[in-house]
């Protein structure tokens, strides 16, 4: 690596979170972003890696095919020992490049589109509002990550993977520890092979049934084994969930947080859709960044990463740069924000976002137009917020109506 | 068609890039689709008038994989 102009102290990732607000990227990384944007970090394992924190450079990387998503290679950046079995015990295709990557993700792609995502919406809506009725029958406070937050995004993948939802306590275990950044790598494993397992066994059992859904029909396909079905739902049911479930529970508590940008959507929900961009790009839930390692040399913001070198894009911080957005760290629901990365970009994006942006504009929606006084029901400084987890949130939201 | 300054424009989409985020059928649905089959690219309207032209360049800047492509030609 470059080391000519490097400050004297490497900062070591992920860093902690400020104090004062719990919604902004940890300080030292806007710090970074406006002094040191392509920044030599520290890892846990002692090695070092590139991170960087301007919008216009992480979209160019992410863009960049020089850049490899394929954790095996050396030089691929880890922020625990856990995180490292997660992403090479049993890779899936967004820890692979191309062709490879595109060979399987084009399996799923027709079940995201914009217009069969469409059609869904009846149905979405349908079981938010069976959820809001459930949590709200004869109580007037309830936590709203249990009883909605995560029940909704989990009905509706497990809907379409054929997954049976009457097991959700048992796969969202699962998965729990797979995103906890404290597992060690021997539990990381052992939830990976559980919920893998899990997953054979169900698509096992589908394989002689015409069911439509996408284990069933990742079955019927001859280019695919068991084991590749098995490790493809397993990704789509951990991707499924926890992110909407996430967001909607901490874009809930930002705008109880900023009463005057709720008002703005309750007496306009034309401005929903935007909002939720607004949203994704304002909290950028997964928090501790993209990991890449570079295939050959290049320049980036003058520095040179050259070949082998871990590469951290960090989205959070991309998402708050004002060369991209303006007065970035103010949420404003009526502003275009459909440039964020929230979702990545470059040929990883998110395959699942029509169905995220579907269900978050629901979820949104249905609280505000349900719950018309909503409201939190402990002091904010009680809300537990997911430092340890790999995608940001909060662990419980104790609402009242 | 020439009824903004001028220039005309033509879209162009490369299937063998797209990896059918959608992107382009959401922020410019009259111009683009997705198949049905693998959900990538289509598009519908391979010369969109001029009023297209914010959403269409939205489409591509908001394109992931870069797969496409907007020539405005001076005419």
């Amino acid at each position: 690596m470059t080391v000519a102009d490097q400050p004297t102290e490497v900062l070591a990732v992920p860093a902690e979170r400020g104090a004062t607000c719990p919604f902004d990227p940890p300080p030292a990384y806007d710090h970074a972003r406006e002094n040191d944007p392509v920044a030599q970090v520290s890892l846990f394992d002692g090695s070092t890696a590139w991170m960087l924190t301007r919008h216009e450079d992480v979209r160019a990387v992410l863009q960049d095919r020089r850049f490899s998503a394929d954790a095996t290679r050396a030089g691929f950046p880890f922020l625990s020992p856990g995180r490292r079995e997660l992403a090479t015990g049993k890779p899936t295709f967004i820890r692979m490049d191309d062709p490879e990557h595109a060979r399987l993700r084009r399996m799923l792609t027709s079940d995201f589109v914009i217009k069969r995502v469409e059609e869904m919406r009846p149905q979405v809506r349908a079981i938010a509002v069976e959820l809001l009725d459930a949590m709200t029958r004869g109580r007037d406070h309830a936590d709203l990550v249990t009883e909605f937050a995560l029940p909704l995004p989990s009905l509706v993948i497990c809907l379409l993977l054929g997954v049976p939802y009457e097991d959700h306590a048992y796969f969202q275990k699962c998965s729990s520890t797979l995103l906890n950044s404290a597992s060690s790598a021997d539990e990381v494993h052992q939830a990976r092979e559980e919920l893998n397992d899990y997953i054979k066994r169900l698509a096992e059992s589908k394989r002689d049934h015409g069911d439509q859904d996408i284990i069933s029909r990742l079955m019927r396909r001859e280019d695919l084994t068991p084991d590749e079905v098995a490790t493809m739902g397993t990704l789509l049911l951990i991707a499924g969930h926890e992110t909407t479930a996430n967001m909607t529970s901490l874009s809930i508590l930002t705008l109880l947080r900023m009463p005057e940008q709720m008002q703005r959507l309750r007496s306009d929900p034309a401005l929903i859709r935007g909002a939720v961009e607004e949203l994704l790009r304002y909290l950028s839930i997964v928090h501790t960044g993209l990991p890449r390692v570079a295939t050959e040399d290049v320049e980036i913001g003058g520095r040179t990463i050259h070949a082998g070198d871990g590469v951290l894009l960090m989205i959070n911080t991309a998402n708050r740069d004002s060369a991209t957005f303006p007065d970035a760290d103010a949420l404003d629901v009526g502003r275009d924000a459909r440039r964020h990365l929230a979702f990545g970009f470059g040929v990883h994006q998110c395959l699942g976002q029509p169905l995220a942006r579907a269900e978050l504009q629901i979820a949104l929606d249905v609280l505000l137009t349900g719950l018309p006084n909503l409201r939190l029901a402990v002091p904010f400084e009680e809300i537990p917020f997911r430092h340890d987890m790999l995608i940001y949130g909060v662990h419980s939201l104790p609402v009242a109506w | 068609m020439a009824d903004d300054g001028g220039t005309r424009m033509r879209v162009e989409a490369d299937r063998s890039l797209c990896m059918g985020a959608g992107m382009c059928a959401l922020n410019a649905p009259e111009v683009f689709d997705q198949d049905e089959d693998e959900g990538l690219v289509v598009v519908l309207d391979a010369e969109p008038p001029a009023g297209r032209r914010y959403a269409v360049r939205d489409a591509v800047h908001l394109c992931p994989a870069s797969a496409i492509r907007l020539v405005e030609d001076q005419g």
